[in-house]
């Protein structure tokens, strides 16, 4: 059974330099098939080379800095988005297959798809036969 | 939504990722600015051989109707769309200017 679980904890990546403000979470869905899984996450206003993803050992790291063209002499009126800044962790299971992990982004949503390991690949199933 | 504003302009962020301009409607009059359209949802087309594991993302018709400033001019309304985000920008009516008087 291939799992997504979102992580809880997202302190910064580290490396990063920039972060004044907690990243906000994007919101998420995420569907399972019989081949991999699919994850769409909500990023308005990110372009698409400040888009990020991340994997290592199992953790999945979405991420996106916005670039909304701001004048500089701009105040705030009102405001529901309250960081420039995007981060989500994931862990996935050791059945999905992280080196295979294909992106896409078109208009603010960041579309990952992630394989399920190949049958020669996963663990092997020993049959156990009782005479 | 994010709004803002600087000494010439009045910003409107509206956030629709995954909406194309297309399929946003926007409209301004007598004071308010109403906004709607429609977000596809990302399900497949196959529901019953796909497991829902997480589904956060709103989808369906949407509507957000923003009262103005009382400053703005609804003539000069602009709309420019990017990366999932409509940006709305009015020009501020030019009130008489004050001036600081220095005081001596």
């Amino acid at each position: 059974m291939p799992e997504i679980n979102p992580v809880e904890d997202t302190s910064p990546v580290s490396g990063d330099d920039t972060p004044t403000v907690d990243p906000m979470s994007p919101a998420v869905d995420v569907y399972e098939d019989d081949n991999g899984i699919s994850l769409w996450a909500d990023m308005p206003g990110v372009p698409k080379d400040q888009v990020a993803v991340h994997i290592q050992d199992n953790a999945l790291t979405i991420a996106g800095t916005m670039s909304l063209g701001l004048p500089d002499t701009m105040r705030s009126i009102h405001a529901e988005i309250t960081s420039p800044r995007y981060q989500r962790v994931f862990t996935l299971s050791r059945d999905l297959d992280a080196d295979k992990v294909q992106a896409s982004f078109d208009a603010g949503v960041l579309h990952l798809r992630i394989p399920k390991m190949m049958m020669q690949e996963r663990p092997k199933r020993i049959e156990v036969r009782v005479s | 939504m994010n709004m803002g504003h600087t000494a010439d302009n009045i910003m409107i962020f509206l956030f629709v990722p995954g909406v194309g301009p297309e399929d946003i409607d926007a409209q301004v009059e007598k004071g308010v600015l109403v906004v709607s359209g429609e977000r596809k949802p990302s399900q497949p087309d196959e529901p019953e051989r796909h497991t829902l594991h997480i589904d956060e993302r709103y989808a369906g018709h949407f509507r957000r109707v923003i009262t103005l400033p009382e400053d703005v001019d609804e003539e000069s309304v602009q709309a420019n769309y990017q990366n999932g985000v409509l940006t709305i920008t009015l020009r501020r009516k030019q009130r008489i200017n004050t001036r600081k008087i220095p005081i001596q």
